[in-house]
């Protein structure tokens, strides 16, 4: 529109070339995949009271791990090594999820600002071991993990799919949200996070140790972070690429909250950013890719602020009915 | 190795890399110091330097360059202090929104300006701005204006009236409303000052590397909250971990080349301000007071 490109023309091309195709609709899972995860590892920290900012470098390094697993272990069957593989990407993200969450609970610092800061540390040290440990000459990514680590395509079971990159680790997605919702309202310990998430004294007079419970919860969102590998390097590209995950941390911080943090929610929620990220793409012709950045932020931008004055709106609503019986 | 950084020419450098983390870091001090989180420096310093870029092209004067840069900033941290201040929605949220916002907003206009999302034209810089061109070090208007920024913000928070609003806001908003404080018109001034501060630094790299290349803020924002909690939410104190980290990345500049362990020299803001906040906080100081990040206001 600003630009002086028809925008029905865009509109049409964005949603022919993503929904209305089985290809584009392998993309936009392929793009979801990873949202589901870091979506999970938003919504659990949340929903215990805390802020995970820090998926980004938790996804980093659990998918340098999962890597490293996949191209050292060469010669292990597909049965061991896929497991090894994840294994190795959840305990990266978690103990990445788990140092904020030692100094939280042992030193009371802030999980937001070391969650950042563990980002950034993280970008170091896997630029470190990539480049000058483990690089393939004139590249900027690790060498490819053993054929037995690599996830099957889902292309190979539905043909509409071909060519596009939706693999496995979907179904391993929706596994999690599975997974954390029985965790969450099935458990004992997701009862506890979520007290602690509801009211951290009241947690604590019921006897729920809030320093383990921080320190597990963080981890967790850790853990589940560091399964974004499964999708990029057992799924997609065969080895780990600096630069490959560019804000996938941050949109899942967007999703969980679109979903409420409800597990399930978040797959849908994961879906739509993975739309705008897939569409712009198939518009790029036309319009600047960059367009999904700015619709992803305006989302999130209203999406925050609508919630807030609608909430405000239904609690003026309840004082004005309060009033109104006392009178 | 020694001599070279002992060096005039390093302790220049040092300070030339230090300028765009001292300016976000006034301002994020600003905006703390009133109670305010703002992690949307990194997106503010993209907005700024692309705004100065722009403007300075067009008109081939740096000083509109700079102009546009600051309210560009102003315009941004507007956007932030209206969501965390007037929707009282989540800080942090609202900071990440921004940050994506700028990547995009500013790769999509590069595109549309310039013909590339990556790359924009060269500009020019602040050659013929020299003060003092014969003094090395007083030649450069932003590092004198830097250092001089530092100690009117000094002065502004702890001399003032405004300072002691601004801080009282930030550390115990319902007493602040009870003397008669407007705890939001406070909040709003603290985080336009940061947004301003932030839109000169973006300004400065532009204008220091005559040309916008896309994510050229390149995490300083991130570092410049670092050196605000290093320095304790004081600008003398902020100003000195900004100085220690321009000399952590020179140094790495001057180590490249010759040894490989320039990622973990990086690492040290970072690692740094996780220390500093393990042991301030543990250390007993007052809880809810000195502008701990992330205090929410419900008066």
């Amino acid at each position: 529109m600003i630009i002086g490109k028809d925008p029905i023309l865009v509109y049409s091309h964005f949603f022919s070339e993503t929904l209305g195709s089985s290809y584009g609709i392998g993309q936009i899972l392929f793009k979801a995949t990873p949202l589901i995860f870091t979506g999970l590892s938003a919504a659990i920290s949340f929903r215990a009271g805390l802020f995970n900012v820090g998926a980004e470098g938790q996804l980093l390094i659990g998918s340098f791990c999962t890597a490293f697993v996949g191209f050292t272990f060469y010669t292990l069957p597909s049965f061991l090594l896929i497991p090894f593989c994840l294994l190795a990407g959840i305990i990266g993200g978690a103990i990445w999820g788990a140092i904020p969450g030692i100094l939280k609970s042992k030193f009371g610092a802030h999980e937001v600002i070391n969650t950042i800061m563990m980002n950034f540390i993280a970008a170091g040290l896997v630029s470190y071991l990539v480049i000058n440990i483990y690089s393939v000459p004139a590249t900027v990514h690790t060498p490819d993990i053993s054929v037995s680590a690599q996830l099957m395509r889902l292309d190979i079971l539905y043909e509409p799919f071909r060519g596009s990159p939706v693999n496995v680790s979907i179904l391993l997605a929706l596994l999690c949200c599975l997974i954390v919702y029985i965790l969450l309202w099935k458990t004992r310990l997701g009862y506890e996070l979520r007290a602690l998430g509801l009211s951290i004294t009241a947690a604590e007079y019921g006897g729920i140790n809030k320093s383990s419970r921080t320190i597990i919860a963080l981890s967790m969102a850790g853990g589940l972070a560091g399964l974004v590998g499964s999708n990029f390097v057992l799924g997609y590209k065969h080895y780990f690429e600096l630069g490959f995950s560019e804000g996938i941390g941050f949109i899942g911080i967007a999703a969980a909250l679109l979903a409420k943090n409800n597990p399930i929610g978040i797959i849908f929620t994961s879906l739509f950013f993975g739309l705008i990220e897939y569409g712009s793409l198939t518009i790029n012709t036309m319009v600047p890719k960059e367009l999904s950045n700015i619709l992803q932020a305006i989302v999130i931008i209203l999406m925050i602020g609508i919630t807030k004055i609608i909430s405000r709106w239904i609690s003026n609503l309840q004082i004005q009915t309060v009033v109104n019986e006392d009178v | 190795m020694s001599d070279s950084l002992l060096s005039f020419a390093f302790l220049v450098q040092t300070l030339r890399i230090s300028v765009p983390y001292a300016l976000p870091a006034l301002g994020a001090t600003f905006s703390e110091r009133g109670g305010v989180v703002n992690i949307a420096l990194e997106g503010i310093l993209l907005i700024g330097a692309f705004a100065t870029t722009v403007g300075t092209f067009y008109t081939n004067d740096p000083l509109i360059g700079i102009l546009c840069g600051i309210s560009a900033g102003l315009l941004t941290a507007l956007l932030h202090s209206i969501i965390s201040v007037i929707l009282k929605a989540d800080q942090i949220i609202s900071g990440i929104a921004i940050n994506l916002f700028a990547i995009g907003i500013t790769k999509f206009s590069c595109q549309l300006i310039f013909n590339s999302s990556s790359n924009s034209a060269r500009i020019v810089g602040l050659e013929h701005w020299n003060i003092f061109p014969d003094i090395p070090l007083l030649n450069n208007p932003f590092i004198i204006g830097t250092v001089l920024l530092i100690f009117i913000a000094n002065f502004l928070l702890f001399k003032t009236r405004f300072g002691l609003r601004l801080r009282a806001v930030g550390e115990h908003p319902k007493a602040a409303e009870t003397v008669g404080v407007s705890v939001s018109t406070m909040r709003h001034a603290g985080v336009l000052i940061s947004g301003a501060l932030t839109g000169l630094g973006g300004a400065w790299l532009a204008l220091d590397q005559h040309s916008f290349t896309d994510g050229m803020s390149a995490g300083r924002g991130f570092i410049a909250l670092a050196a605000m909690i290093i320095g304790k939410w004081k600008p003398t104190g902020v100003a000195a971990a900004c100085v220690l980290f321009g000399f952590a990345e020179s140094l790495s500049i001057h180590l490249q080349g010759s040894t490989s362990v320039a990622q973990f020299i990086q690492m040290i803001p970072y690692v740094a301000t996780m220390v500093v906040l393990s042991g301030f906080i543990g250390r007993a100081t007052p809880p809810a007071a000195d502008g701990i990040p992330y205090e929410k206001e419900n008066n």
